[in-house]
């Protein structure tokens, strides 16, 4: 698949698609203009990594497709939102859980006075299934996060940033999504276990087709494992393409990645580029 | 010393009459952060409701079923036409509109049943134990353990709800982050629902107990006042604070009164809990079991 093909977003129309996004716009406590435009899609069994600065817009997109921004006062006013084809964008949380999209939000946010064990559970409440299945569900996020096996009885609140992040991921998965939407899996982290992390994600995308939406501060991992990029400035999106294409491109190397060929250039140039990069998106 | 155990049990029995009112503020609070004045008012609407049920001839266990019901629909109705609403509004509104649903449901008890007391007998007497005054030389009222029990009962199969099924599990998520309970697909408002209708059916026993005890009168709606200095003793948020919380101002209030009483002439054991609470506050304010807030990034 070659950039253009996937970035000119072709709604529902191409059998592939789990996730498009059509042009939105979000607009925060009714006067706070946050989104202005936003296309993307992914698709079917695809990492798909959205990319930008603090305060570009990634966490409001990812809310806005699945329907938590309504809990901040958020609203959804121009564009659509289509999941395998079927508008998504009027529905509540319960209803695009059932239906296999499940967000893992910026900060894990796992329940603290729950056990790791609790949690995991908590994220199965939309299948109504038996005993064994429930148990075979948590025996299969296990195989993938066995750290948390260990932890298992522990109280969440207490394990360590990763294992929290890896007990958020987890209890989505018990919620058995075809599509995940990962906001910044990286944030505050080792290295390590960022990479440990990112490898599982690669994992469940591989053996289980999960599709993968991955907001992500940190560049230079998300396009290692992610197969296509969009970047996000100020609500918008300036730049798309093959995430192998966007790690060499060097706008994106020196805006993102902080490396440049051609070393550091004054502040004047990179508002030129801002504005080209504007332009040419 | 057989006075002193006499007193202290006692206390104990009905610091579990405080912890049944107590309780169902503890779990409206948990899981939708409201502060619900009007559980005294659902105290009293759900005893009154019984007796009435009775005296149309129902018989004990139907008109349990039905006020039962009833109590489900209020709780139901309250959160479905007057919290849902309000979602997302600062918590002093939401207090201020449980403040406006006490009145209603006062009001609406007493059109329905009128206003006049009424005696509720559920056939146990308020006799001391003779095994105990045999065996110990203690007397404890037959009512009150008979009330206690009931209440303990209660206490172990809401415990056995929150750990051990999935509603429950999925209340806690709720109390815990709701954001993230949303998040993977909770519905918040069917949960909060269910915690309306279970904040109902604690008010249908604390009905039962307080107005076989007491009468069914107007002044049930007082017993959420009771509750008050119990809530800050054991926290807003936990279930056995409120357990333990009732236990302890049950006993104080008993003692002080046999004991201390005489020095101010009697009659303290209408205020002292409140010293008691006033004084707690100062040293513990998120209560004995306030919920450990965990820092830990
Ligand atoms: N509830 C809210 N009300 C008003 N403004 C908001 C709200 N949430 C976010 N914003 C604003 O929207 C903009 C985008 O925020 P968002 O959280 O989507 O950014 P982000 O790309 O996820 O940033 P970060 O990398 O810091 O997580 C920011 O300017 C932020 O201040
Ligand atoms: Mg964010």
């Amino acid at each position: 698949m070659n950039a253009t093909a996937a970035a000119s977003a072709a709604p529902s129309a191409a059998a592939s698609t789990v996730l498009a996004v059509n042009n939105i716009e979000v607009i925060y406590d009714h006067v706070i203009l946050v989104l202005k435009g936003v296309s993307l899609t992914v698709p079917e069994g695809g990492i798909v990594a959205l990319l930008g600065a603090n305060g570009a817009g990634k966490s409001t997109t990812l809310k806005a497709i699945s329907n938590l921004l309504a809990a901040e006062r958020g609203d959804v006013t121009k564009g659509s939102i289509e999941f395998r084809g079927t508008r998504v964008d009027k529905l509540t949380a319960n209803e695009l859980v059932r239906m296999g999209v499940c967000q893992v939000m910026e900060g894990r946010h796992c329940f603290q006075h729950l056990t790791v064990e609790e949690n995991l559970l908590t994220g199965a409440f939309t299948r109504k299934q038996s005993r064994g299945e429930l148990a075979a569900a948590l025996e299969s996020v296990y195989h993938y996060f066995p750290r948390l096996k260990q932890r298992r009885a522990s109280q969440s609140g207490y394990t360590s940033g990763g294992e929290q992040q890896m007990t958020a991921i987890g209890r989505a998965l018990m919620a058995r999504p075809t599509m995940i939407l990962l906001d910044e899996p990286s944030m505050g982290l080792a290295p390590q276990i960022v990479e440990e992390i990112f490898g599982i994600v690669q994992d469940l995308n591989r053996k289980e087709r999960v599709s993968f939406l991955l907001a992500e501060q940190n560049t230079m991992v998300a396009l290692r494992f992610a197969h296509y990029g969009y970047i996000l400035e100020n609500g918008r999106v300036v730049m798309d393409g093959e995430a192998s294409d966007l790690s060499t491109n060097e706008d994106v190397k020196e805006f993102y990645l902080g490396l440049s060929t051609a070393g550091r250039k004054s502040f004047r140039d990179v508002k030129h580029y801002r504005r080209r990069k504007r332009w040419l998106a | 010393m057989a006075f002193f155990i006499e007193t202290l049990i006692g206390g104990l029995l009905s610091g579990v009459m405080y912890a049944l009112v107590a309780l169902g503020f503890v779990l409206i609070y948990k899981a939708s952060g409201v502060f619900n004045f009007a559980q005294g008012a659902l105290v009293f609407f759900a005893a009154a409701t019984f007796v009435g049920l009775l005296e149309t001839g129902l018989p004990f266990w139907l008109a349990i079923v039905a006020t039962l019901a009833a109590m489900v629909v209020v709780g139901l109705a309250t959160e479905r036409f007057v919290l849902r609403p309000l979602v997302n509004q600062p918590q002093i509104t939401l207090f201020m509109v449980t403040i406006g649903l006490t009145f209603f449901l006062e009001g609406l008890t007493q059109m329905i049943w009128g206003s006049q007391p009424r005696a509720l007998d559920i056939g146990i007497e308020d006799v001391p134990v003779e095994w105990l005054i045999e065996r110990f030389n203690i007397s404890v009222s037959r009512f009150d353990v008979f009330a206690a029990s009931v209440a303990l009962v209660l206490f172990a199969v809401l415990a056995v709800f929150f750990q051990k099924t999935r509603i429950g599990r999925a209340l806690r998520a709720v109390a815990d982050d709701h954001q993230a309970a949303m998040s993977i697909g909770i519905p918040l408002q069917q949960i909060w629902g269910i915690v309306w209708a279970a904040a109902g059916f604690v008010a249908l026993v604390a009905g039962i107990m307080w107005g076989a005890r007491n009468g069914v009168q107007f002044a049930l709606t007082f017993t959420a006042l009771k509750a008050l200095p119990v809530l800050i003793l054991g926290g807003f948020e936990s279930i056995p604070g409120a357990i333990l919380g009732g236990l302890i101002i049950g006993a104080i209030e008993k003692l002080a009164e046999v004991y201390v009483g005489p020095m101010f002439g009697g009659g303290i054991e209408s205020w002292v809990a409140y010293i008691v609470a006033l004084m707690f506050l100062l040293v513990r304010p998120e209560g004995l079991f306030g919920e450990k807030h965990i820092d830990r990034v």
